[in-house]
Parts: structure tokens; C-alpha cells; sequence
């Protein structure tokens, strides 16, 4: 099994949001329903770069319940290895795609007597969908959403009018801040907080929720580890008796996946171990990047995460 | 001796820690009989000015001890089934937070725990330290009446009179071990009951 | 293929009995001539044509009797259906998955007529014809999970998702071999299978939880396990083993062939879309040990599988004090030949019986 099972999918609307943010439109080039999903799922995104394949997770945005089309904002990140400036300069109405089944690693607990929401920039697009689902369920929630400015805030708008009194937007140039301890203090018992943004708010959100006595199990977090580029390096897959060619701007992944290799994934961002492979033989260190693997195996030299993990060294020989 | 070494068993039966000071907004702490060592041991100045005890002697007299401990809040009650009401209204009335710290026989940890669970508190965020009695709360899966302070395997059910093998399978939701009929295939035949630790 | 459904009993004078047709389909567990506890789980995407695995969820000529002794049972012990209160979701869930996948695979028996949230279900061989509002629970007679789990065969466990770990908390268990849906509903994967020996030690359970909780959407998967019952009861339930349990000794040299029945269950997983929920279907499938040797292959298998079991196992099932004498009846079978690999009767070219 690799991976979630494909849908063939039309680009139906790219509307540009701002500066840095854009928004998809799919529907099933069939003409078909879509699966409905749970708010906080995320879609795997297939673009055809010339010859590069490249694959990435966004979080669906669009009303779960709502079959005929799915949407997803992505913001470019001119640094990356190039997803999301392919989605932005290459991807127009009409176009033809793949996407993935969708996936949840990033959902609601259902029993939560009330769910608090915290949204840094992009992280806002999960929320979408939860603010529809929990809307729907008829459940309480709340949303505390940090954006750098009035112009770079996606669906401030929207969500101040259909929710005047759940969200609350603070902007950064205006130097207003969450004040997280005051807000986590006074939640009543049951109530779940969730966190989508860059890694620093995360850790904040997950530091101060442990350091005020809230239990692990209510504390939700979502980072989308984007694969990183790196160091060319050289993998001989053992099973299929390849030796392979990492580049700096593909992940192990994708690499043996260009090798016409059928490897198993779902999040290509190290948090679902989906894409766990054995190490069957090293000289060299790895460079793991993933939340799967704990510390004890990340140097154990076992075990690594193709989808975001890389390795310097000498030679690499993997179970797969 | 209030303290008992529970020897190892399957993944359902709960094993019991060590109460240990954690951070939060507030302390609820329920204890029965000799769980009152427990709170005794954790108990520090600061985590009292937040702290509410809610304790059940079952003949024992740790009461003053406890209360000379200055709680902010502290209640003493004849059975947990007193007190029952007022902890509800404790977990209602809770923020997150709130620590939770559970003592004493596993009758009551273990519905002090499901109420817990009910208002919203992982079990697995609500510590709990074994002290007293090893009598077991248990259900008998027949006629679905439970038993408190079983000692002894086989039991006879007190409500529908079956002879019970006591297993170690342990339900949360119903703070409870299972009781199932011991002599369905050879009737009558019912070994001679033994403590549960022997 | 239309299905002739039977008029039997599970219980009283169990008069449930199998046609040639569902003998030549029944599933049988053993893929060698030994067995032991594995992550044995693939991929449900269907199978050979008229095999149980062929649909998503197999009806077959048991059906409507089925359904009667789910209904007794139920008025007899509602406990044996429950859902805690957020999963009505997951049930919504579980009808659409249901409603869908029948009558796409069964047109001539299920009919589903959606416009927007206004649906009308047909069920033919049980006489129901219902309207209701998708995802209101006020338009339809029971919860949505028990509705239509009344008209679904096999038990049906639906686990939530959460904190790395799968939670059953909701479940109609009428069928069960021999565990509790009211003494387990609200516990973890690891917690349920407590009483199981031999599998935590091999670490059997840990890698079925990794696999399942990453079952997705559009990809079900399926397993067998297995054990025996004396008489085709189905509901061995904890609740009546004091009721049942006496049956156990009922059997001499001359009834087993017709009383012990071996009892499979094909299990499949489906990943929910609303609520990320997990369900587990857990379809029985019974077959007396006389029908069984009718097939030389798995007349020689149940032989030497039974034989070797580790007694653990075949204390956990329930059947130690009975192998000796289910041995005196399968031995006559067995030939010693060697079998195929894999589960298949091989009709065609296993050679017949040279004993019994
Ligand atoms: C998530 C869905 C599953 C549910 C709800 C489930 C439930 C159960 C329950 C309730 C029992 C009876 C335990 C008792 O004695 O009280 C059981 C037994 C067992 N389960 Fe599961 N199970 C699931 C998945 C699996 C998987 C994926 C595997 C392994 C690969 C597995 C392996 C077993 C085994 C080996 C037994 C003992 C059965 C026997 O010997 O008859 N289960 N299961
Ligand atoms: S694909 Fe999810 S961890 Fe690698």
C-alpha cells in the first residue's frame, strides 16, 4: 500500500488572497462526489515539475460535508524546494491533478466539552473546516488567529462575520499578542486546545498549556514538516536492488519514488510513520527531521523517515 | 500495612503510582481509609492554599491529620455514595488545571475516577495511589449488579447469587472488575473461595 | 445470483443448516496445516466472484434469520447495543457507509434513494421501506449506528480515534464469541484485547494498532480469527454463559460431527470520513465439523490444526476439555496426504479421502 488512493481532480478556481496566499478549487474531473471528510484532514497534492514529481500535504479547507468540491489556500514560500511556487505560477483553471484520499492527523476529540482554537498565518486552513464541522455538530469553540498584518489576513473577514463572538484576530504589526496564560486560564474542565502555525508558536502553545497543568491528551498540535533540501547523497535499496541518487531539492521519498519504486506514505511530513523504512546497513550520520521516530531510535541507526530525514555519509542501505 | 505489591497482570487491570506534586490552578484530592497516608505524604503548604480534600474514614482516624494539613476546602463523609454529589458538583464547577489526585482502596479510586473522566480529565492525567484494602469493586457480568469490597475467589454475586470467578479484566467506565459464573459446565462444582492474593 | 434466505434458528432446536452453495463459500481459516497468532491483515478489496470477500459487506442465505435472533437477543438485553454519546457521528457514518456500499452491490435486495439530506432506504428481504433526514436522529426509530446495524449481519465495533490509540466506544455485539460490548465499551485496543494470551508477549498488538490506525479512506482492510462453538448458537455472549455454557458437555462420540461447529469471523476495518472513526465489522460465519470434512483438504487441516494448537489457545477458546474427543472424530479423516497452501477448498485437484 503507498500511500492514499488517488482522485483525479479539476482545478475549478485559483484565487489569489493576498500577497503570499492563494486559493485552490478542485473537483472531480469525473464529475463524481468527492469523500466527505473531518475537519482538520489533509489532501496530498501530486504536480508534475517537468521532470520532477513532487508531492505535497495541504490541510482542506472547504466545508467537509460539502462533496462537490474540496479548496485548499497554499502560501508560497519562495525559500522551499519549490511545491508551493509550482502550485502558484504553474497551476490554473482547467488543469488536471491527482490528489489523495484525504487523511486526518489533526482531528477533533468529539468528547471535548469545548474546543479553543489557536491559528498562526497559514495555519488557518484546518480551522476552516473544523469551524464548519463543529458548527454543524452544534459544539462550542473558540478561535484565537495571529497574522502578520491586515493585508496578509487570510479570512480574517469572513470569520469575523459569521463568527463575531468566537474569533478574535490579533495582528502582529499592530503588536498585539495572545495573551496565552490568561486565555488558557479559566477554560473549563474538558476543554481541548489545538495548534496550527510555525513550530515557535507551537511549542509556546504546548509549553504554557503543560506548565498551567492541562493534560497531554487535550493539547492538539499539527506542524507540516516541509521536506528540507540538503546535501546530494547516494541509497541502495536492498529489495529492489537499486542504487539511487538523492538530489539536494528532492526528499529520500521522493527519490525513490523517481526510481519507480513503490514506497508507503500518507503525511510526506514526518508525522504519521507510515513511511517508516529499516536501516539494514550505514557509515555516515542521519539527519532526522521527523515526530515519528523517538530518541531512542533516532540514533539507533535502525530506523528512518524517507519523507523528511536525510543522511551524510558514505553508504546507506534500506529495506526497501 | 497500607501499601501492597499487586503482582503483574493483563493490560486492563490498572497499576497504581505514586501521588507526586504536579503544577496547576487547583488540587482535588479523594481518599478513603488508609489513602490518607497518601495525601499525607504529598501534601505541601502551597498545594493546600488550593487544594480541596474530600475524605472517607471507613472507621479509620486520619481526620485530623488531614484537616490540620489547612486545606482550602475539606470535606468528611460517611461513604463515598455521601459524598458522591458533591464531587460531581467539584468536577463540574473545575477549570482546566485542575490536578487531580486519587487514594486509597480501588473501589474508590476507580469511581472517583470515572467521574473525573465524565467531566473531561484523561485517566491517564488523574494520579492515583493504592493504600488499605486490596477488596475489589466487581460486576458481575450476569445480572449487572456490582459488588463493593470483594476479597474473596469465587463469590457468590450479591445480588443474583451466582458463583463468580473474579477476574483481573477491569472496566474504568464501570470502576470494576468482571465476575463471570465459575461453575456453568460442571454445576455445583464451585472450588472452595480463597483471598484474591493467595 | 439471487439468495435464497433459510427460515432457521440459532438457538432451541437450532435448526440453521448450510446449502452446498454456502459450504463451497464458507471461509476457511487455516492457510497451512498450523496455526498461531499473526498481523495477519490485507488489503479488502474484493475477491474471487461469490466469495464472502467478493462485497464490501457479504449478505448471504442466513441473512434474514440472522437479523430475527439479533432482534431477540436485543429485547431480551438492550445492553447489547450502545454508543457513547459522541460517536452518533461515527454512526451517521456507518448507515451512509452501509446503505451505500449494499445497495450498490446488492440492487436487486437494497435500494437508496438520496436527494440532499432527505434519504429513502429500501430493504427488501426485511420488508422496510423508511424515509429520514441524514444526520437527524429524531427521523429514525433507533440511533443511527443501531438502525442500521439491525439490518446488517455480523457484530460491529466503532472506535474512536485519539492519542495514538483506538477507543471502543460504541458497538451492537449480538454475535460475539464470548466477550462483553457493556464491560469493554470505553476501552483502548491494548485494554480489550487484555485476556487474549500469547499475542501482547509476541507484539502482535502493537503492530496491528500502528496498521490500523493509519487505515484510510477507500482502503479497507480484513482479517480471520476464529474459535469453535458446540451447536450454532450465536450468541455466546459473557451476559448468558451461564445459560450456554452447560452445552459444552452435551456432546458424545456420536453427536460432534453435527454439534461442534467451527465459528469464523472475517473482520474488516473501514476508515469513517465525518469522524475519523474506525469500524469493525466482525462477521460469524458457522459451519458443523461433518460439513466441514465434506472438503478432503480442510478435512485433513482441522485435523492436524486442532491437534497441534498450543494449549493456551485452546484453553482461551474455550474447547480443551472437548479436543480429545473432537481428535477420536477428526482422525478418521485424516489421510496424512500433504494440502495446498492457502485458505481455497482446491476441489479440482486436492485428492479425495483415502479414510473415514
Ligand atoms: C480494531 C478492531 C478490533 C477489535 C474491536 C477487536 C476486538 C477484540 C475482542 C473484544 C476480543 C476478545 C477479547 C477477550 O477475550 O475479551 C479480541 C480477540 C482477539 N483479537 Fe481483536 N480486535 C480488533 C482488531 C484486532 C487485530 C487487528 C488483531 C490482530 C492482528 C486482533 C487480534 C486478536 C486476537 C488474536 C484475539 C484472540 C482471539 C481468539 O483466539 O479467539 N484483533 N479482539
Ligand atoms: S509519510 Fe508520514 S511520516 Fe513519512
Amino acid at each position: 500500500m503507498s500511500g492514499a488512493q488517488k482522485i483525479p481532480v479539476t482545478v475549478m478556481a485559483v484565487v489569489p488572497l493576498n500577497e503570499l496566499v492563494t486559493r485552490f478549487e478542485f473537483k472531480r474531473t469525473d464529475g463524481g462526489l468527492l469523500p466527505t471528510f473531518s475537519g482538520g484532514a489533509h489532501t496530498v497534492v501530486e504536480m508534475r515539475d517537468g521532470d520532477t514529481p513532487r508531492m505535497n500535504p495541504y490541510s482542506l479547507m472547504s466545508d467537509p460535508m460539502d462533496q462537490r468540491s474540496y479548496a485548499i489556500s497554499v502560501r508560497r514560500d519562495d525559500a522551499g524546494r519549490g511545491g508551493s511556487l509550482f502550485m502558484h505560477k504553474n497551476v490554473h483553471v482547467g488543469d488536471e491533478m491527482v490528489i489523495s484520499n484525504p487523511v486526518n492527523l489533526f482531528s477533533l476529540d468529539l468528547r471535548a466539552k469545548k474546543q479553543l482554537f489557536i491559528a498562526g498565518g497559514i495555519g488557518i486552513t484546518p480551522f476552516l473546516a473544523q469551524i464548519k464541522q463543529m458548527e454543524r455538530l452544534g459544539g462550542r469553540w473558540e478561535l484565537h488567529y495571529t497574522c502578520r498584518s491586515k493585508a496578509l489576513g487570510s479570512y480574517v473577514d469572513e470569520l469575523t462575520t459569521q463568527h463575531p463572538n468566537e474569533a478574535h484576530v490579533y495582528y502582529d504589526d499592530q503588536e498585539q499578542r495572545i495573551d496565552l496564560t490568561a486565555l488558557l486560564d479559566g477554560q473549563p474542565i474538558g476543554t481541548h486546545v489545538y495548534v496550527c502555525g510555525p513550530k515557535g508558536m507551537i511549542d509556546w502553545v504546548r509549553k504554557t498549556a503543560a506548565a498551567e497543568g492541562w493534560p497531554r491528551e487535550s493539547i492538539h498540535y499539527e506542524e507540516f514538516l516541509a521536506p528540507q533540501s540538503g546535501k546530494p547523497f547516494e541509497v541502495k535499496l536492498a529489495v529492489s536492488n537499486k542504487v539511487i541518487q538523492v538530489g539536494e531539492q528532492e526528499s529520500l521519498l521522493e527519490a525513490i519514488e523517481r526510481s519507480g519504486v513503490d514506497a508507503p506514505y500518507l503525511c510526506r511530513g514526518g508525522a504519521c510513520g507510515q513511511c517508516e523504512t529499516r536501516v539494514i546497513d550505514y557509515t555516515g550520520n542521519f539527519i532526522h527531521r521527523d515526530h515519528w521516530l523517538d530518541d531512542a531510535e533516532h540514533v539507533s541507526g535502525e530506523k528512518i523517515m524517507p519523507c523528511v530525514s536525510r543522511f551524510e555519509g558514505k553508504t546507506l542501505v534500506l529495506d526497501r | 500495612m497500607s501499601k501492597f505489591a499487586f503482582p503483574p497482570s493483563m493490560t486492563s487491570r490498572p497499576v497504581y503510582g505514586r501521588l507526586e506534586p504536579r503544577a496547576g490552578s487547583a488540587h482535588l484530592m479523594i481518599a478513603d481509609a488508609e489513602g490518607a497516608e497518601a495525601i499525607l505524604d504529598v501534601a505541601t503548604p502551597d498545594m493546600m492554599a488550593k487544594a480541596h480534600i474530600i475524605y472517607i474514614p471507613k472507621g479509620t482516624d486520619f481526620g485530623d491529620r488531614l484537616r490540620a494539613l489547612s486545606p482550602a476546602q475539606y470535606y468528611e463523609g460517611p461513604s463515598y455514595a455521601a459524598a458522591e454529589q458533591r464531587i460531581a458538583k467539584a468536577f463540574d464547577d473545575a477549570k482546566m488545571g485542575l490536578q487531580v489526585y486519587l487514594s486509597g482502596t480501588e473501589g474508590v479510586i476507580g469511581q472517583a475516577q470515572h467521574a473525573a473522566m465524565q467531566a473531561g480529565v484523561p485517566h491517564t492525567a488523574i494520579q492515583t495511589e493504592h493504600r488499605g484494602s486490596t477488596a475489589r469493586r466487581m460486576q458481575c457480568v450476569h445480572c449487572k449488579g456490582i459488588t463493593e469490597d470483594v476479597e474473596t475467589d469465587p463469590f457468590q454475586c450479591s445480588h443474583c447469587g451466582l458463583h463468580l470467578f473474579v477476574r483481573d479484566h477491569y472496566s474504568r467506565r464501570l470502576a470494576a472488575f468482571q465476575g463471570v459464573n465459575i461453575d456453568a459446565e460442571d454445576p455445583g462444582n464451585v472450588p472452595e473461595a480463597k483471598g484474591i492474593y493467595e | 445470483m439471487t439468495i435464497q434466505f433459510n427460515d432457521e434458528t440459532f438457538r432451541d432446536d437450532y435448526s440453521f443448516h448450510n446449502s452446498d452453495r454456502a459450504l463451497k463459500r464458507f471461509p476457511f481459516p487455516f492457510h497451512e496445516d498450523s496455526y498461531m497468532y499473526s498481523v495477519n491483515m490485507e488489503q479488502h478489496q474484493g475477491g474471487p466472484s461469490d466469495s464472502i470477500y467478493e462485497k464490501r459487506f457479504d449478505v448471504d442465505e442466513h441473512y434474514v434469520s440472522e437479523m430475527r435472533d439479533r432482534a431477540i437477543v436485543l429485547a431480551d438485553d438492550p445492553l447489547r447495543c450502545q454508543s457513547l454519546p459522541h460517536m452518533t457521528l461515527a454512526g451517521w457514518d456507518l448507515l451512509e457507509l452501509i446503505m451505500v456500499s449494499k445497495s450498490e452491490d446488492y440492487p436487486d435486495l437494497f435500494e437508496l434513494h438520496r436527494d440532499g439530506d432527505q434519504w429513502r432506504w429500501v430493504n427488501k428481504p426485511m420488508g422496510i421501506d423508511d424515509s429520514f433526514t441524514f444526520l437527524d436522529e429524531a427521523t429514525l426509530p433507533y440511533g443511527p449506528m443501531e438502525y442500521i446495524t439491525r439490518q446488517t449481519q455480523g457484530d460491529f465495533a466503532v472506535l474512536d480515534q485519539r492519542d495514538d490509540n483506538l477507543w471502543m466506544d460504541a458497538g451492537m455485539i449480538t454475535t460475539q464469541a464470548d466477550w462483553s460490548l457493556d464491560f469493554d465499551i470505553g476501552m483502548n485496543f491494548f485494554e480489550w484485547h487484555a485476556p487474549v494470551p500469547l499475542a501482547h508477549e509476541k507484539g502482535i498488538f502493537v503492530r496491528a494498532l500502528k496498521f490500523l490506525l493509519n487505515i484510510q479512506q477507500g482502503a479497507p482492510a480484513r482479517r480471520l480469527n476464529w474459535t469453535l462453538t458446540v451447536n450454532p448458537l450465536l450468541d455466546t455472549s459473557p451476559e448468558n454463559y451461564h445459560k450456554w455454557g452447560i452445552q459444552k458437555t452435551s456432546m458424545t462420540p456420536e453427536t460432534v460431527g453435527a454439534k461442534q461447529h467451527l465459528r469464523v469471523e472475517l473482520q474488516t476495518f473501514f476508515r469513517l470520513p465525518r469522524s475519523n472513526a474506525l469500524v469493525f465489522p466482525i462477521r460469524c460465519y458457522l459451519c458443523s465439523f461433518q460439513d466441514l470434512t465434506k472438503t478432503p483438504k480442510w478435512a485433513r487441516r482441522l485435523h492436524r490444526v486442532i491437534r497441534d494448537l498450543p494449549d493456551e489457545l485452546a484453553t482461551y477458546k474455550g474447547f480443551i476439555d472437548n479436543r480429545p474427543m473432537m481428535l477420536d472424530y477428526l482422525s478418521q479423516f485424516d489421510d496424512g496426504l500433504p494440502t495446498s497452501l492457502g485458505i481455497w477448498p482446491d476441489l479440482d485437484t486436492e485428492p479425495p479421502l483415502q479414510k473415514g
